[in-house]
C-alpha cells in the first residue's frame, strides 16, 4: 500500500436491496481494494453495467456503501465533500441553466462567501484554464456539449477540489470534440496536479488518458481484476507499439472475463 | 396565383379572423329570429356597450374587478409559494398538510362565499378572501410538483460544491421550481377571475360580475353580452401579459 494515498478504498462492497417482491438483492461491487496516489490520473475501465458509476457515486458520497471503507486524506468519508469535485456525464442536468458560465463557475465560492475580489480572480483564472474566456456571460443553452463539460471542470477547479471525479464525461460528445476534450483534461491535469478519477468503457480512451488503469470485472460482484500502469508521455499515440500492446492485453482480460 | 390565395386564407385563419367572422355571422343570423331582449344582434350590443363605455361604468367596473383580483391574487401567491416549497421539501410538512389540501382543493372558492361574508363582512375583504382562496391551491400544488421534479443531479452538484441543505434549498430548489410556480400563478389567475365574477354576481354592488347579473333586471341583454365579452377579453389579455412577463423576465429559469 502506498503511503501518500489521497484515496484509500478498503474492502468496499455494495449490495442493492431488492427492488420488488420478485427481485433478489444485487451484489454489484465485491471487495474492492485500491490506493490512489495524490496527483494520479486513475482510469476505471469496465463494460457497461459492471458497476463503475456505482463505485464513483460511492466515492463521491452520493451513494451509501454496504461495507468497507473509503478514506480520503486520512478520513473516512461521510457524504459528498468539496475536496471531491464531480464532473457529471449529463452536463445539461449538471449546470444551472439560470446562471451564466461565470456564475456557474463561481457557485462554490459564493456558497463559501468568499470576498468578491478574490472570487473574481479565481473564476477568471479557471475560465481561462479551460479555454472559456469570452464566453463568461453566456447561458448554458448557448453552449456546445464540449463547452458545458469545460464549465463543469472549471467549477470543480475553482472550488479547489483536490480530486476530480469524472463518470464518462465525454460519452455524449462527437469523436473530434471528444479527442479535443481528452487533450484538454490532460493539459489541465498537468497544469494543476489534481487527482483525477475517470470512468470509461472505452479501452482506447482509457489508454489514451490513464496513468493507472483499473480493470473492473463483470457484474454482479464486480471487483478490480488488475490495475496496470501506463508510463507514456502525453500526448499519446495509440499506434505506438507499446500502447498497442497494452490495448491488446486489456482486450485479453475482457475476452477471458466475458468468454468471447 | 392559387398559392397566394391559399396563403392569405391561411393568414386569416391563423389570426383568428375567420373564426371571428363566423361567430359574428352565426350571432347575427340567430339574432334575426329573436327579439333584442332575448338576443341582441352584434350592432345593438355594440351600441349598448358604447353607452356604458361613454358614461364610464364599464371601465369603472373592470377596474374594480381587476383591483380585487390583483390584490387577492398577489396575497394568494405570496402565501402559497412558501407553503408549496415547504411541503415539497419536508416530508413531515407534506404529511401534515397534504390531506387538507387534497380536501379543500375540491371545494370551489364560491362555496365559501356565505362564510366569508359572515367572517370578513360584505365589503371588499370577503371578495379578496375568495380570490386568495382560489389562487392558493393551484400555486401550492404546482410548486410542490416543481420541488418534486428537481433533478437529483442538480442537488448532487450543490452538495459536492459544499452547499448546506439550506443553501441548496435557496440556490437550487427555489430557482429550479420557478417554471412550475409560474404555471401555478397562471392557473391561479384564471381561477381568480372565475371566482370574482361569481362572487360579484351574488354579493357586490360593482364589478363585471355585478354588471352581468343586474343587467337582466333592466332587460339590458346587450350589457350582459358586453360583460361576457369584457370578461373573456380581459382574461385573455391579462394571461397574455402575464406570459409575456414570464417569458422575458423568467426565461432563464425555463419559463416558456
Ligand atoms: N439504485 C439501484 N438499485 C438497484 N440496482 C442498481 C441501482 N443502481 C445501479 N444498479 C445496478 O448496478 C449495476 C451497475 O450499475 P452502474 O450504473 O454502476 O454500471 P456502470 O458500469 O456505470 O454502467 P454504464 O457503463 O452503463 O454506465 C447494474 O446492474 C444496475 O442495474
Ligand atoms: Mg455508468
Amino acid at each position: 500500500m502506498e503511503v501518500d494515498a489521497i484515496i484509500r478504498i478498503e474492502h468496499l462492497s455494495k449490495t442493492f436491496a431488492p427492488l420488488g417482491k420478485n427481485d433478489k438483492e444485487q451484489c454489484v461491487l465485491n471487495d474492492i481494494n485500491l490506493d490512489i496516489a495524490k496527483g494520479e490520473f486513475h482510469v476505471f475501465l469496465g463494460w457497461s453495467g459492471c458497476g463503475k458509476s456505482t463505485l464513483l457515486n460511492i466515492i463521491a458520497g452520493f451513494e451509501k456503501k454496504s461495507s468497507g471503507q473509503i478514506i480520503v486524506n486520512g478520513e473516512s468519508i461521510k457524504g459528498p465533500g468539496r475536496e471531491r469535485g464531480v464532473v457529471f456525464q449529463n452536463a445539461d442536468a449538471a449546470i444551472f441553466p439560470w446562471s451564466t458560465v461565470w456564475k456557474n463557475v463561481e457557485y462554490g465560492l459564493r456558497i463559501r462567501r468568499m470576498p468578491k475580489p478574490q472570487r473574481d480572480e479565481i473564476v477568471k483564472r479557471c475560465i481561462d484554464l479551460v479555454g472559456l474566456n469570452s464566453h463568461e456571460n453566456k447561458y448554458p443553452d448557448e453552449l456546445s456539449g464540449g463547452m458545458k463539460q469545460r464549465v463543469q471542470i472549471a467549477r470543480s477547479i475553482a472550488n479547489d477540489s483536490e480530486i476530480l471525479i469524472m463518470d464518462e464525461p465525454f460519452g455524449a460528445l462527437d469523436a473530434q470534440t471528444r479527442r479535443l476534450m481528452q487533450n484538454e483534461v490532460i493539459n489541465i491535469w498537468e497544469k494543476t496536479g489534481k487527482t483525477i478519477l475517470f470512468v470509461t468503457h472505452d479501452i482506447n480512451e482509457a489508454v489514451y488518458l490513464g496513468r493507472k488503469i483499473s480493470i473492473i470485472s463483470r457484474a454482479p460482484k464486480a471487483t478490480i481484476i488488475e490495475t496496470i500502469e501506463v508510463e507514456a508521455a502525453y500526448p499519446r499515440k495509440l499506434d505506438n507499439p507499446r500502447l498497442a500492446g497494452i490495448i491488446r492485453k486489456i482486450q485479453g482480460f475482457f475476452d477471458s472475463e466475458y468468454n468471447i | 396565383m392559387p398559392n397566394v390565395k391559399k396563403d392569405i386564407f391561411h393568414l386569416l385563419t391563423k389570426k383568428g379572423i375567420v373564426t371571428l367572422g363566423l361567430l359574428l355571422l352565426i350571432w347575427q343570423t340567430a339574432a334575426m329570429f329573436n327579439s333584442p331582449d332575448f338576443l341582441p344582434n352584434p350592432l345593438q350590443t355594440l351600441k349598448g356597450g358604447w353607452e356604458i363605455i361613454r358614461n364610464g361604468v364599464l371601465f369603472n367596473y373592470v377596474f374594480i374587478s381587476f383591483m380585487r383580483i390583483f390584490v387577492g391574487w398577489s396575497i394568494g401567491i405570496m402565501l402559497a409559494i412558501p407553503v408549496g416549497l415547504l411541503i415539497g421539501q419536508f416530508v413531515i410538512v407534506r404529511e401534515i398538510f397534504e390531506p387538507f389540501i387534497n380536501f379543500f382543493r375540491f371545494v370551489p372558492a364560491i362555496g365559501f362565499l356565505t362564510l366569508f361574508l359572515m367572517w370578513f363582512g360584505v365589503e371588499e375583504e370577503s371578495k379578496i378572501a375568495i380570490i386568495v382562496y382560489a389562487t392558493v391551491f393551484p400555486v401550492i400544488i404546482n410548486t410542490i410538483a416543481g420541488v418534486a421534479g428537481i433533478s437529483v443531479i442538480k442537488l448532487q452538484v450543490a452538495q459536492s460544491q459544499g452547499a448546506s441543505p439550506f443553501q441548496i434549498f435557496c440556490t437550487v430548489t427555489v430557482p429550479a421550481s420557478v417554471p412550475y410556480i409560474f404555471t401555478g400563478v397562471r392557473l391561479g389567475l384564471s381561477g381568480a377571475i372565475v371566482s370574482i365574477v361569481a362572487a360579484e354576481m351574488l354579493a357586490a354592488q360593482s364589478g363585471i360580475g355585478y354588471l352581468i347579473y343586474t343587467s337582466r333586471l333592466y332587460f339590458r341583454t346587450d350589457w350582459i353580452f358586453i360583460g361576457i365579452l369584457t370578461l373573456g377579453l380581459s382574461g385573455y389579455f391579462s394571461d397574455r401579459l402575464l406570459r409575456f412577463f414570464g417569458r422575458t423576465l423568467l426565461r432563464r429559469y425555463g419559463v416558456k
